[in-house]
């Protein structure tokens, strides 16, 4: 009888739990993928489709499908390599190409003709002009990715790159010790007193 | 009273009592002065004088942006000859903006010198707060943040202990040991303006034990008045007890919360130069225009203090002491545990230019080769805020930036005593820059990508807009031709209608003055039969033949 007494309790209680369970997750679904969203949050958002991707996201929902690599994004560079490598727990491969300097465009203003190409190429909004008045680009704004270029007719646009000023100028990584230093020389080190 | 012990720190040699020695030389007006517009923790300031502009003593010439700040102004009176990028104390070594002002030599303040306020006790806290920011007044220690920010708690927050943080723990430096054997009144005076605007209950004067003659100076000169209100503390010199949250650990035996500040515990920590600067400030509307500089080591000819104006060149100050020894190859500015060298001594003085130390070869060898880290854990026993320096130099290594925050790396004051006591030889201070600068700039460019996908995504999502616009303003106008057709059809049904009517009257009309007559009849029959749809067309052609 008690035997019978077990099995309706922990029955019972699985079917309860069953019942919420079921319902919570109809009721809390979470609609879009989240791991797209964490691998866009950590791509560069320059849009610049160098991975063969138009644009980010597209290539965040490719990297999430398995359907390309993580080394792809040259304005990311090995950070972001590393940064998808530890989100995805994957091994982190070296960049496809070369990492790619922070640059800005930047419009010579007396060639632009004002044929607002590159203003709508430009997948920031970072350009600013009309047609027939000169443009020029937001250079806070602008993500270096190089699209402005390929659309003027004139040539006019050249990437320049950031040079690092002084409130942007960072402490580099220490050489890393010589593990492999023979053995004598740590013997004989000169490493002084005090 | 009793005092309390923070964790680690190390015994350092003194070192100050060869720059002790002089009084503190006072410093002419150089014929040149390079001030640079950001002299202070926070964003540079703006020039607000042009290039042939005449400036006067005191004048402002660079405006603050924003709230964690500080004015710049001119130390004395000359033309702006130049302004542009010159190079300025920092180990980056690179250069800012600077305004370069070619001195008259008259020295001589102009209309827009602040009014002496003899009577501050009566004033607003908040106009004194204003008048600390107007002379441009940061912290003097070494850190230079502004001070009015600092003197600024947040709603909610009471200050009741301000503490004169008078400990040089650093080797070598000596200025504020100078000042308070010169200046102790003037110290004094800006206790008792920062005491009245924070409306602190107590304030606790800490200063080294090895600094006898300042203590001295200390003591026959507090004003009878002061001593309920402050009370003089020596404590034991131990590095880094100059340290902000380690001095209040000693005093009090309190501790800051990490991330937090001292206000969070009530109190606030100021050193005696900014006190007496801001004494200057209030007192003789005197904005920050030059420091004490403790020039020193065994590099220069004649160790001492100077005041020196802000934007004197390095080479005018060491010049003024005397010159360098024989054989200097290095000069650093701040202490030899926190300081940087300098890889040039054209560059100015700043506010937060406390210490000029040139040493020879013989006096700084190298530290050896790096080695592996062995795990001994004598870093950690040093480590004044309680860290492992050990597992931060791993994370570091490792770029895991994530885990070292966890293990509190923005507790790390870089103070150098893992460093310094490390058998390896491993530069764990660079280490930790490293690693913070890596984050910060992280940081930066996750917002930087943040942006361009907000904008991204809001460019995709206006042009989506404008074609459906587009599409919606075709169809309407589609909708309208068509309507437009149709409305054509219902007038030329109107036209027939009324077509319809007119011949049905005039048959009718035609009966009736007529009626019998055979003929007319069946021509009209003919006329109406003959084509009812096609008669509203023929009709006005026909119209129009006649």
């Amino acid at each position: 009888m008690s035997v019978l007494y077990a099995i309706l309790a922990i029955g019972g209680l699985a079917a309860a739990f069953g019942i919420i369970l079921g319902f919570a997750a109809q009721r809390f679904r979470v609609e879009s993928d989240p791991v797209v969203d964490q691998i866009d949050a950590l791509l560069p958002q320059t849009q610049c489709g160098q991975c063969s991707y138009p644009g980010c996201r597209p290539y965040a929902e490719a990297i999430a499908a398995g359907e390309a690599d993580i080394n792809r994004c040259p304005p990311g560079g090995q950070a972001t390599v590393q940064a998808l490598a530890d989100l995805l727990d994957r091994e982190p491969t070296p960049l496809e190409e070369e990492e790619q300097e922070k640059a800005v465009a930047i419009i010579d203003e007396n060639i632009c003709i004002g044929c607002t190409l590159c203003i709508q190429a430009c997948p920031v909004d970072a350009i600013l002009g009309a047609a027939k008045q000169m443009h020029t680009v937001i250079e806070e704004e602008c993500t270096g990715c190089e699209l402005c270029i390929e659309p003027c007719p004139v040539d006019c646009i050249t990437m320049v790159p950031v040079g690092t000023d002084i409130t942007e100028w960072r402490w580099s990584e220490p050489e890393p010790s010589p593990i492999e230093r023979p053995i004598h020389a740590i013997a004989n080190g000169s490493r002084q007193s005090g | 009273m009793q005092l309390h012990r923070f964790h680690g720190g190390l015994k350092l040699a003194d070192e100050t009592e060869v720059s002790t020695r002089d009084p503190v030389l006072v410093m002419g007006v150089p014929s040149q002065l390079t001030v640079p517009l950001g002299q202070h923790i926070g964003e540079a300031a703006e020039p607000c004088v042009a290039v042939g502009d005449h400036v006067t003593k005191g004048q402002r010439i660079g405006q603050s942006k924003g709230y964690i700040a500080a004015h710049v102004h001119a130390p004395s009176s000359g033309e702006v000859i130049e302004i542009a990028p010159h190079a300025v104390p920092h180990p980056s070594g690179l250069s800012a903006p600077c305004v370069v002002i070619q001195t008259d030599g008259r020295d001589a303040w102009g209309d827009t010198r602040m009014e002496p306020w003899l009577d501050w006790d009566t004033r607003d806290p908040r106009k004194l707060r204003q008048r600390i920011r107007d002379a441009g007044i940061v912290g003097l220690g070494g850190a230079a943040f502004p001070t009015a920010v600092k003197l600024n708690p947040r709603a909610g927050q009471r200050i009741h202990t301000l503490i004169v943080n008078g400990a040089e723990c650093e080797p070598y430096i000596s200025a504020d040991d100078m000042l308070l054997r010169t200046a102790p009144e003037a110290v004094f005076e800006g206790i008792r303006i920062v005491a009245h605007l924070l409306g602190v209950d107590r304030v606790l004067f800490a200063v080294e034990d090895n600094m006898p003659e300042a203590m001295r100076a200390l003591t026959e000169t507090l004003p009878g008045e002061l001593r309920e209100l402050i009370q003089l503390v020596s404590v034991p010199a131990l590095y880094p007890t100059g340290g902000e949250r380690q001095m209040i650990k000693v005093l009090t035996g309190q501790e800051v919360p990490s991330g937090g500040l001292p206000a969070d515990i009530g109190m606030v920590c100021n050193n005696p130069g900014t006190l007496k600067a801001v004494c200057d400030a209030v007192i003789q509307g005197r904005p920050l225009l030059s420091r004490i500089v403790t020039v020193t080591g065994p590099g220069v000819r004649h160790p001492r203090n100077v005041e020196a104006l802000l934007g004197t060149p390095f080479a005018d100050v060491i010049a003024a002491t005397g010159g360098y020894a024989k054989g200097v190859d290095r000069l650093v500015m701040g202490g030899p545990m926190m300081g940087f060298a300098v890889h040039d001594d054209a560059i100015p003085v700043i506010k937060g230019t406390n210490c000029l130390l040139a040493t020879r070869p013989q006096d700084t060898p190298p530290p050896g080769p790096v080695m592996p880290c062995i795990r001994c854990g004598e870093c950690a026993a040093v480590c004044p805020a309680q860290l492992l320096p050990q597992q931060l130099y791993w994370q570091a290594k490792a770029k895991d930036f994530d885990a070292i925050q966890d293990y509190g790396l923005f507790d790390c004051i870089e103070c150098g005593c893992c460093a310094h006591v490390c058998p390896s030889n491993i530069p764990l201070v660079q280490y930790y820059r490293y690693a913070k600068n890596e984050i910060w700039a992280r940081e930066k460019e996750r917002q930087k990508s943040d942006i361009a996908r907000e904008r991204y995504e809001f460019r995709q999502e206006r042009i989506e807009r404008e074609e459906r616009e587009k599409a919606e303003r075709m169809a309407r106008k589609k909708a309208a031709v068509k309507k437009k057709e149709g409305g054509d059809s219902d007038q030329q049904a109107a036209i027939q209608a009324a077509l319809e009517r007119a011949r049905a009257r005039k048959a009718a009309k035609a009966g009736a003055s007529d009626e019998g007559n055979h003929t007319e009849k069946t021509g009209t029959d003919r006329d109406g039969t003959g084509d009812p749809a096609g008669s509203g067309e023929s009709d006005p052609t026909d119209t129009g033949h006649r």
